[in-house]
């Protein structure tokens, strides 16, 4: 009896609302492909005139971009705060280094199993998110700024670990990490590829890509799918969530465990990227700057953390390339890394302050067709922060899907692309 | 045994310095429900004014510390009025990650002005001053510090229990809308807690610069460890924080002291984390901390 009301029910709002139950799809409508085929001959075009440098700055950003993806699973789609992604990271990259490294020469060098580059990188993201399901049950248990405490916390006890390790870290001093390759053909020289011949930096670049391309759409489509919908209610208020039957623990834990695991990849790309690794890497600095990239870049948004990594980690670099500003000495003086984290530190407050949905928040409320929805949204969005704190669920949720149509909640039900 | 005496001392000295860090967020806890992740930057940008006063422009300690402890607490106020009361009622994650914003430029404005290298903290104390009582070496930076710590405990007692302002802070802390409505000023208060914060946590910084002879970038790190502090004495509890910092600073002392005689398999760094360690046993027993109210944050 229950059974069919909630059946009737559910089929209720399924008339009422279709767009909730099917999500646009992901390329659907002319407008989507404009930019897919916009974006393919942008990166053609990169790929075939940059020079090593840039493949350099470019890789480094797509390693960022996947551990700012997975961040923003954690803190911006499921709301938790997490200070602790350079411990996972971490976790990723010594596990690579373990299982891809070479075979030690001396008794005091560390451990190396020699595997290839398919054995390494899902086992690097598999052992990091072994350890975060582990960890998960007790830190999820707290909330708030309890949950940032203790995920600081791993930060110290990962670099303890990682500088006491010597046999998998090699220690304080580092160890250094083999050129990965596939079959024969090894990422630092020159290989052909369908008849192309491609530099060091492009295949590279490439494999980055790939794994990008990946671990994007996949956040992408879980956060669409009844999962993230699930992990929106989460974030925005948790008793609701619980009391629509969502299984708080349950949801968290698998943001947690999926996070981790994306970290652990970024991780173990890394250390293959920068073929060299030292504890200090991993820092809580490191874990800080993706904070800052998934709030300047946006919050719950899959571009948003693409382009805040780009931010926080390409331009210091950019700026250096150009040689804008005098190279750091220790001495003082601004340096391209203190004016970026000065920048950053800034744009941190300015966004929350003003623009919690970060640069894509902003580029998303310029475009002609958002602007057509935005007198709903803007009134409501105003109305919320004129009440003051109480209304930060409407405020939250308008910030953080300003296109609000893409989650079918708008109310004329359109698409807006 | 004269050792042990001398690590308890000491664990002690450092103690009282986590303690006076974790009053700081503690009190801005308190009276706001924000956890203020820049106060060690506030805290670094003390210290390096307080050195900077002392050996560059020659002046005394006691002048150069008023000069730091105002600084910061400008700082902390103005951060509170111009940022912290637009973020009122929004959530601990955005309010945390604006204070991690300041947190990032406070750190960068201090390697811009000052450079990355290391360099010496200021002391009114010769490291050797002092005296010996049964083998056992009472500096007079640590004793200073320990006298300082329970004079400002006491006085903070005294404060909150019998002053205006103190009252109306306690009140807020307990019910914000029920302070509103018996006409408390809530602005003040949380401006009060904020530059009340600032001072005792730069205060706290200052003497462990003092302890630590020399200061670089890192050193605002320092306040990261009173957070297993304030979390084991309860994040809400202001006595609580002296409690934990006390235990925090023995167990950190005592470890890296015996460290040495411990198995070669634990290797060295252990009494960095040994708070760590500890905060993440007591979240799993009392999440509330050992005096904190049970109403903690939990799910």
């Amino acid at each position: 009896m229950i059974a069919t009301r909630e059946h009737s029910h559910s089929r209720h709002h399924r008339q009422e609302l279709p767009r909730e139950a099917e999500p646009p799809r992901l390329l659907g409508s002319p407008g989507r492909w404009l930019w897919l085929g916009v974006g393919v001959l942008a990166l053609l075009l990169f790929f075939s005139l940059a020079g090593d440098d840039w493949f350099t700055i470019v890789n480094y950003c797509l390693i960022a971009a996947i551990a700012t993806l997975a961040l923003n699973l954690l803190s911006g789609y499921t709301g938790q705060i997490s200070l602790g992604l350079a411990f996972f990271m971490g976790l990723g990259g010594y596990t690579a280094a373990l299982l891809g490294g070479n075979p030690p020469v001396g008794p005091l060098d560390p451990w190396g199993l020699g595997l290839p580059v398919f054995v390494w990188l899902p086992a690097a993201g598999l052992v990091a998110a072994l350890v975060g399901a582990l960890v998960g049950p007790s830190a999820l248990r707290l909330r708030g700024f309890y949950l940032g405490i203790v995920t600081l916390a791993l930060v110290f006890i990962g670099n303890y670990l990682f500088r006491n390790l010597r046999f998998i870290t090699g220690g304080p001093q580092g160890r250094n990490f083999p050129v990965p390759t596939f079959g024969s053909v090894s990422l630092d020289q020159q290989n052909s590829l369908l008849g192309i011949a491609l530099t060091s930096g492009q295949q590279y670049f490439l494999l980055m890509l790939l794994v990008l391309l990946l671990s994007a759409l996949f956040v992408y489509n879980l956060s669409r799918s009844r999962v993230g919908r699930a992990m929106r209610a989460v974030r925005d208020h948790e008793v609701g969530a619980a009391i629509m039957g969502v299984n708080l623990f349950e949801v968290k834990m698998g943001a947690f465990v999926v996070s981790s695991f994306l970290a652990g990849v970024a991780g173990a790309l890394y250390v293959s990227y920068a073929r060299y690794v030292i504890p200090d890497y991993w820092s809580l600095s490191l874990s800080i700057q993706f904070v800052a990239a998934i709030i300047i870049g946006g919050i719950a948004d899959v571009w948003g953390s693409i382009l805040g990594a780009a931010f926080v980690f390409a331009l210091p670099q950019i700026i250096d390339y150009f040689s804008l500003l005098p190279p750091s000495t220790g001495g003082g003086g601004l340096s391209s890394g203190d004016l970026n984290a000065l920048l950053y530190g800034l744009l941190i407050i300015v966004f929350l302050l003003f623009e919690p949905g970060g640069v894509i928040g902003l580029l998303r409320r310029l475009r002609p067709t958002a602007r057509r929805l935005r007198p709903v949204g803007a009134g409501v969005g105003k109305a919320a922060v004129n009440e003051g704190g109480e209304n930060i669920e409407v405020v939250d949720l308008l910030q953080h899907a300003p296109e609000s149509g893409e989650e079918g909640r708008g109310p004329r039900g359109g698409r807006t692309s | 045994m004269a050792y042990f005496l001398q690590l308890v001392f000491a664990g002690i000295a450092q103690g009282c310095i986590y303690a006076l860090i974790g009053l700081g967020f503690s009190i801005i806890f308190k009276a706001s429900q924000v956890i203020n992740f820049a106060q060690g930057e506030l805290l670094l940008v003390g210290t390096y004014i307080v050195a900077s006063a002392v050996l560059n422009w020659h002046l005394p300690f006691l002048l150069a510390l008023p000069l730091g402890l105002l600084v910061t607490v400008v700082i902390g106020l103005l951060f509170e009025r111009l940022v912290l009361r637009r973020m009122i009622g929004r959530p601990p994650f955005t309010i945390l990650m604006i204070t991690i914003g300041l947190d990032i430029i406070l750190r960068t404005l201090v390697i811009v002005g000052w450079g990355s290298r290391t360099i010496p903290a200021a002391t009114p104390f010769s490291v050797t001053s002092g005296f010996n009582v049964a083998g056992v070496h009472l500096g007079s930076s640590d004793l200073w510090t320990i006298a300082v710590t329970v004079v400002l405990c006491a006085a903070l007692y005294y404060f909150f229990r019998h002053t205006r302002y103190g009252l109306a802070m306690r009140a807020t802390a307990l019910d914000q809308e029920a302070a509103l409505a018996i006409g408390i000023d809530v602005r003040t208060v949380y401006a009060l807690a904020w530059g009340l914060a600032a001072a005792i946590t730069t205060l706290g910084g200052v003497l462990l610069a003092i302890d630590s002879l020399a200061i670089d970038p890192n050193f605002g790190n320092a306040a990261l460890v009173a957070f297993p502090a304030i979390i084991l004495g309860g994040l809400d509890s202001i006595s609580g924080a002296v409690v934990g910092g006390v235990i925090i600073g023995l167990t950190s002392v005592l470890t890296a002291g015996y460290e040495s005689r411990l198995p070669a398999v634990i290797g060295t760094g252990l009494h960095e984390v040994t708070p760590y360690l500890l905060m993440i046993l007591i979240l799993l027993i009392r999440p509330y901390g050992l005096f904190g109210s049970r109403k903690v944050e939990r799910v």
